[in-house]
């Protein structure tokens, strides 16, 4: 039917979707400037592994389980760096992203550097699709709900939004949580395709990528997020011959972006006409292309 | 209905409030009048819970709200129009009321609550979806106070609503104010155009740097020589 090459392809771009669109509630429609995306990831890929291979969970549950522990480490995350903003908050979710980073790979039940091997290889496409769909629904749904405006309000204005009566902090922590959620579902989702994985598959390059889908997509816009998505997973594999050169391209992306279309290709879904929602969040940005590229 | 008992508040080490007492009743319209910088807005911010004071204690409606965290503030009754606006520019009209009444969960309320808020507002009816930011001033400064009127409070902090707005505009939004009032809202009020704040309030105190210098009725207030002099510009 379709080649393993290309199944594997859409496999991933679809764990990507779920990656930007959780990450787009975060940033994009909080506001919350998170460059450690990949660590929700990483602890969701390794507690679902784990689940199946030393607990013997069937998939499902072992999925849920990763998704939870995520969660978890989602609302650990949020609580202590919620005062921060802007530069501070994302260099606080980068230094999350290298401790988790790190403890992987010096714990002995993770396999340190060598990593998981021999996870069964349970996710098909199916169980990619489903994913994907569920993910995108309870997103919108969230987002189309008093919650969704209760985080807008946050990214528009904190200060403001508090003295509307919206408990910023409970909502902050709230997207933080769901965010990592299902970025832990599609860390188990990855973990369960690929079969193998080690601390260096979770690393701060990933979490750029994440956050290019999202901006190139459109801050603030879950179909951005898919496009976004969908376009960085298979146009790389169409320039494989200078596969060297993926990171500076993700750089020349976010700085391109920024200049010629801050509300990404999209853009958002708003009143009246196009409101470049990006330019506020992207000026944040400008601390990760100092020390990203 | 709100008393502030020898209130300070400190921006680290900066102290703007020192030591302030005052009272607004049931159905009064209250005013807190003074130069840049004498502690108006700092007053509203810290009774709405968005500053924490460093000693003093703040009752409303007789129970201690000194430590009460903002949003738990909007539940009991408080609202605030923040200075300068401070709308949601890229959200809908509509969407800033929806914000404003987000401690409800009424909603039968809540669309009678909106109507009557574009009752107030006619400038502001069948623009629902226009992005607040293409509104002009006064029509911002409308929905600005539009959106504290959906949580249906019983105390209304005003904060400059007269900033930056043409004289015939800030006329219409004070007699807008003092219908509110009239409907049965109580009001504090801060303004720096003390001759329009001090003609439609009860009573006034004036700040100076962090003190409150005088305290009197509003009428006494615009005959008192000292504030005049000072405020009045004559």
């Amino acid at each position: 039917m379709i080649s393993a090459y290309y199944l594997q392809i859409i496999i991933l771009a679809g764990i990507n979707i779920i990656m930007a669109a959780s990450l787009n509630l975060i940033t994009g429609f909080t506001g919350q400037l998170s460059i450690g995306h990949a660590a929700f990831m990483s602890i969701g890929a390794y507690s679902s592994a784990l689940a199946t291979l030393a607990l013997g969970f069937p998939f499902l549950p072992s999925l849920l389980f990763g998704a939870f522990v995520a969660a978890f480490f989602g609302v650990l995350v949020g609580v202590p760096t919620l005062k921060l903003k802007g530069d501070y908050l994302a260099i606080a979710t980068l230094g999350f992203g290298e401790i988790v980073r790190i403890v992987f790979l010096n714990l002995e039940i993770t396999g340190g550097a060598v990593g998981l091997r021999g996870i069964p290889k349970n996710t098909t496409l199916l169980w990619v699709i489903v994913a994907v769909l569920l993910t995108l629904f309870v997103l919108n749904r969230i987002l189309n709900s008093r919650v969704g405006r209760a985080l807008i309000a946050i990214r528009e204005d904190e200060t403001a939004a508090e003295s509307m009566g919206i408990n910023t902090t409970y909502f902050k922590t709230l997207a933080f949580g769901v965010g990592a959620f299902f970025a832990g579902i599609g860390g188990g989702l990855f973990s369960h395709y690929f079969r193998y994985i080690h601390p260096g598959s979770f690393g701060f390059m990933r979490s750029i990528e994440h956050l290019c889908m999202v901006v190139l997509g459109g801050l603030g816009n879950m179909w951005g997020s898919v496009l976004g998505a969908v376009a960085l997973t298979t146009i790389p594999e169409f320039l494989r011959a200078s596969a060297d050169y993926r990171q500076l391209f993700y750089g020349a992306i976010l700085v391109i972006m920024m200049r010629v279309r801050p509300q990404g290709l999209i853009g958002e879904r708003m009143a009246g006409k196009s409101f470049s929602l990006g330019d506020s969040i992207l000026k944040k940005l400008s601390i990760t292309k100092k020390t990203g590229f | 209905m709100l008393r502030v008992e020898n209130l300070s508040t400190f921006y680290d080490n900066i102290q703007a409030l020192k030591d302030i007492s005052l009272q607004v009743k049931e159905g009064e319209i209250v005013t807190l009048i003074g130069a840049n910088g004498a502690g108006k807005t700092t007053s509203l911010l810290t009774i709405s819970g968005l500053l924490r004071p460093a000693t003093g204690e703040i009752y409303f409606r007789g129970k201690k709200i000194n430590n009460v965290p903002p949003h738990d503030i909007v539940k009991m009754g408080i609202s605030h129009v923040p200075e300068g606006r401070r709308i949601f520019p890229r959200l809908t009209l509509k969407e800033n009321l929806y914000i404003g009444a987000y401690t409800r969960k009424d909603k039968n309320g809540l669309y009678k609550d909106m109507e009557m808020v574009f009752d107030t507002f006619p400038q502001l009816r069948g623009r629902e979806k226009q992005a607040a930011g293409t509104l002009s001033g006064g029509e911002q400064q409308m929905l600005a106070i539009g959106r504290a009127l959906m949580s249906r409070p019983r105390l209304l902090l005003l904060d400059e609503p007269s900033m930056g707005l043409a004289p015939m505009i800030v006329n219409e939004i004070f007699r807008i104010v003092e219908d509110i009032n009239r409907t049965g809202t109580t009001i504090l009020l801060v303004e720096q155009n003390a001759q329009m704040a001090l003609s439609i309030a009860h009573r006034g105190y004036v700040l100076e740097t962090g003190n409150i210098a005088l305290h009197d009725k509003a009428s006494s207030l615009l005959q008192n020589d000292e504030v005049r002099k000072t405020y009045l510009g004559e």
